[in-house]
């Protein structure tokens, strides 16, 4: 498919050896993160093609077998607990790298900034004067009713009005190669790690190929977040103390949390590290407590403060919300975000850009519709069989209703569920995702992968370039979580 | 990371102990499988039953002692807390809850010997490999604390480092002299006997003191001069006395960034140290070696207690209380 172009490929074409990894590679009817569209081929990746034809199956096989040891040996695991037995899994990390291109990226950073800027406006207007909801752009009881909406947060002022701090933008590609929004993910994303560590282990498996290829660096992402979380301390403090706040190493993503309070070189600490006196918040120390200030928290909002959720949470601070609303400690990212990356709500994201920052989205939504609202649900329901059913509030990929390929029973379950309760749905189009070239069980094969950047705000917002694409590792799956067979690709972004 | 949370030094003191008792464990085991090659293996194997006091428990969960019983029960059995794997275990997930803090190298070794372990099986441990086993436990514990003295951020939690390995290094010692004092003491009168002069050796070499030993003493051995060695001598790393100085030492220096220990400890560390410089191992043996080694123990516990008090978090208030500590100024 693909013509030498390169000296050693000419050679080894020459001399009979032609090894060229991508030759069987067919990617179907799919956007190829590698290859383009037949009649508009990505150019962009001819170095990186180039590269990979000079190496053969059996060294990529051997350096992708090298790189998951290093991975186990390092810790860059999520660990998965039964019994007595803790057992570390690693994120599968695919060999070949999907990369994007200077003008794709250009694009993608303004639509991330301005859909994170828009709902940042969204969240401090539902939780001061609800002028989107009053003026019906939103429906009221989308927000209000929404067990993400968090009452304690009326009334507060922010610094800078920033709600997310990081945000992650969940994306695909279509068959025609644009990208859209499936989904924000504005509580406590995850995967930043695996963006930076991938770029480690690709530089270390294949040094020469960075080298040559101008790719932009994700290594300064440690100290932009910390530069962020610090300007959006509490007013009038000379030092601000930042933490990471972490559920502990029995959390699946306690690797990341380590990661990145070293990166920020930052105390990870735990709830049972912090007290709340005089709704200040402080760290016991090895010479007393300590003043903290600002705590970038991975844990969700239900665990934050016993003494308002989750009564039974060890993981929390008791007293932390008081601290908080009290103006003594920023929380990033703010609690009750979760009400703008929901799923319902997402679906007026285009809307809520519209109506703060008189502008049309710049990346697109995928077509959803709101089983809430009458029509949508009639459609969903006359469509079932070709739509995917997705329960809003959920995040891992559970209680997803694929309908092309639900069983009868599947089917009518989840016809039962949504005429029961019609809220708690929304329904989309079979999503297409592109696919990029997969090193799978000793061959290169197509594998859909989606893209989730990570951008951060402060007093502004920056977009760390590339961001965290996931491979679905099962022959035509496109259900990329780690949790149900998916691995991760080092992302290019083109200098 | 200006100021260390209580949960990490306790994290860091902790993990240096279990790393330190892994290998000293290992030295024993070691010293033991040369034992049983000269004596009924039976009667050798109870003997580090009894370094622990570990005999009755033993007999209970595992009927007859054995020597491939009791070499299970103290390398690869997961039930027991005190088996090699148990500590190397323990030491990890101490290091795993310290990631934010110590060297990715610490943690890489660790982590790494701690998946090699887990591939060990029966066949590992039989009595035939079980030197090589040990060799290799031995050397992944010191590569442990080379990396560590290596990569290791010389902020308070060194010290807390240091304070832990060289408690546990003290501790084990004297565990060490005393049951193999009493165990070989009823054979004084093999006194200068191949046999007995044999098993002073093998105790020297778990020790890792044999060559020292004889700098020191290159003529004969007895008892004495053994347990006077492992207990007083000033310049062999592993002996009681060198352990106290480094912990006296690494509370010093943490005194001196502020972080200082509780008079207790410092006046109790600072009597011990001055009793080693004073005492004759053959006035110890006169007032009661078993006795003074409890009494030594005994302070080792009481200082990790106070540290712990002090330095760990212990006192500080649990969820629900809310009264000011002083310390928060």
């Amino acid at each position: 498919m693909l013509i030498a172009s390169s000296q050693q490929e000419f050679i080894s074409m020459a001399n009979g050896t032609r090894t060229d990894l991508l030759q069987n590679y067919q990617p179907g009817p799919y956007f190829c993160e590698m290859l383009g569209l037949p009649d508009h081929p990505a150019t962009y990746t001819e170095q990186l093609r180039d590269k990979l034809s000079q190496i053969d199956i059996a060294t990529l096989r051997a350096r992708a077998h090298d790189a998951d040891e290093e991975l186990l040996n390092l810790g860059i695991t999520f660990t998965v607990y039964s019994d007595r037995m803790a057992i570390d899994r690693i994120l599968p990390f695919d060999i070949i790298p999907r990369v994007i291109s200077q003008n794709d990226w250009a694009k993608l950073e303004r639509g991330i900034i301005q859909r994170v800027t828009a709902l940042n406006l969204f969240l401090k207007d539902i939780y001061s004067g609800q002028k989107i909801l009053k003026d019906g752009v939103v429906p009221a009881e989308l927000v209000l009713g929404n067990e993400n909406f968090r009452k304690e947060m009326i009334g507060l002022e922010l610094p800078h009005g920033t709600y997310i701090n990081i945000n992650g933008t969940d994306l695909l590609r279509n068959n025609d190669g644009e990208f859209m929004v499936l989904e924000d993910n504005g509580r406590c994303p995850s995967g930043v790690s695996y963006v930076i560590e991938n770029r480690h282990l690709m530089q270390r498996a294949f040094s020469d190929m960075l080298n040559s290829i101008g790719v932009r660096p994700v290594s300064n992402y440690g100290p932009k977040l910390l530069e962020a979380l610090l300007q959006v301390a509490p007013p009038g403090i000379d030092n601000p103390q930042a933490v990471l706040l972490s559920a502990g190493t029995y959390n699946s993503a306690f690797f990341e949390h380590v990661f990145l309070s070293r990166e920020m070189g930052i105390p990870l600490v735990e709830g049972r590290d912090l007290v709340v006196m005089d709704d200040h918040v402080y760290m016991k120390t090895i010479t007393g407590l300590e003043p903290v200030h600002v705590i970038y928290r991975r844990i969700d909002d239900a665990f934050l403060d016993p003494d308002v959720y989750n009564p039974d949470s060890v993981l929390g601070v008791a007293g932390i919300v008081k601290a908080y609303q009290a103006g003594n400690v920023t929380l990033a990212n703010a609690i009750g975000t979760g009400v703008a990356d929901d799923k319902a709500v997402y679906a007026y994201v285009p809307r809520i850009i519209r109506y703060y920052l008189d502008e049309d989205a710049i990346l697109p939504n995928v077509e959803t519709h709101i089983c809430r609202e009458k029509q949508d649900l009639g459609y969903t329901l006359d469509h079932l069989k070709e739509l995917v059913i997705k329960p809003v509030g959920e995040s891992g990929g559970y209680g997803i209703t694929v309908g092309p390929k639900a069983s009868r029973k599947q089917l009518a379950d989840c016809r039962a569920q949504l005429k029961a309760k019609p809220e708690n749905f929304i329904s989309q189009p079979m999503i297409q995702l592109s696919v990029s070239p997969t090193l799978v069980n000793g061959k290169v094969e197509p594998r859909h992968v989606d893209l989730r950047p990570y951008a951060v705000t402060g007093e502004s917002t920056w977009v760390l370039p590339g961001g965290l694409t996931r491979v679905a590792l099962p022959k035509g799956s496109i259900v990329v979580n780690s949790s149900q067979g998916g691995g991760s690709k080092d992302t290019w972004v083109l200098e | 990371m200006n100021s260390l949370l209580a949960r990490y030094a306790d994290a860091i003191f902790w993990m240096a102990r279990y790393m330190e008792r892994a290998e000293d464990l290992a030295r024993i085991l070691d010293v033991n499988e040369t034992f049983s090659r000269d004596s009924s293996g039976l009667q050798d194997w109870s003997h580090v039953l009894h370094l622990y006091a570990e005999e009755e428990e033993f007999k209970e969960e595992h009927g007859e002692i054995t020597p491939d019983k009791v070499i299970r029960y103290y390398v690869l059995d997961r039930e027991n807390p005190g088996s090699i794997r148990s500590c190397i275990g323990a030491a990890r997930e101490n290091a795993r809850s310290l990631r934010p803090l110590i060297s990715t190298e610490m943690w890489m070794q660790l982590n790494t010997f701690f998946r090699q372990f887990g591939t060990l099986t029966d066949a590992n441990i039989s009595e035939h490999r079980l030197a090589g086993l040990c060799s290799w436990i031995k050397l992944g514990c010191q590569t442990y604390h080379g990396v560590t003295e290596g990569t290791f951020f010389r902020d308070a939690g060194w010290f807390f480092y240091l304070i832990g390995k060289n408690l546990e290094r003290a501790d084990q010692m004297t565990r060490l002299i005393d049951v193999k004092y009493h165990l070989l003491l009823p054979r004084e009168v093999e006194v200068g006997s191949a046999v007995d002069v044999s098993q002073w050796m093998a105790v020297l070499r778990s020790a890792a003191g044999y060559h020292a030993y004889r700098r020191i003493h290159p003529r004969g051995m007895s008892a004495m001069q053994v347990a006077g060695f492992l207990l007083l001598n000033d310049q062999f790393p592993r002996s009681t006395r060198s352990c106290i100085d480094a912990v006296a030492t690494a509370l010093d220096r943490l005194g001196q960034m502020g972080v200082v220990a509780p008079d207790n400890s410092i006046r109790s560390l600072a009597e011990l140290r001055a009793d080693f410089e004073r005492q004759t191992i053959k006035n110890i043996v006169g007032y009661g070696l078993h006795e003074y080694l409890d009494g030594v123990q005994l302070r080792l516990l009481e200082l990790a207690e106070e540290l712990g008090h002090t330095f760990f978090g212990y006192d500080y208030p649990q969820p629900g209380q809310t009264q000011l500590q002083e310390s928060a100024g």
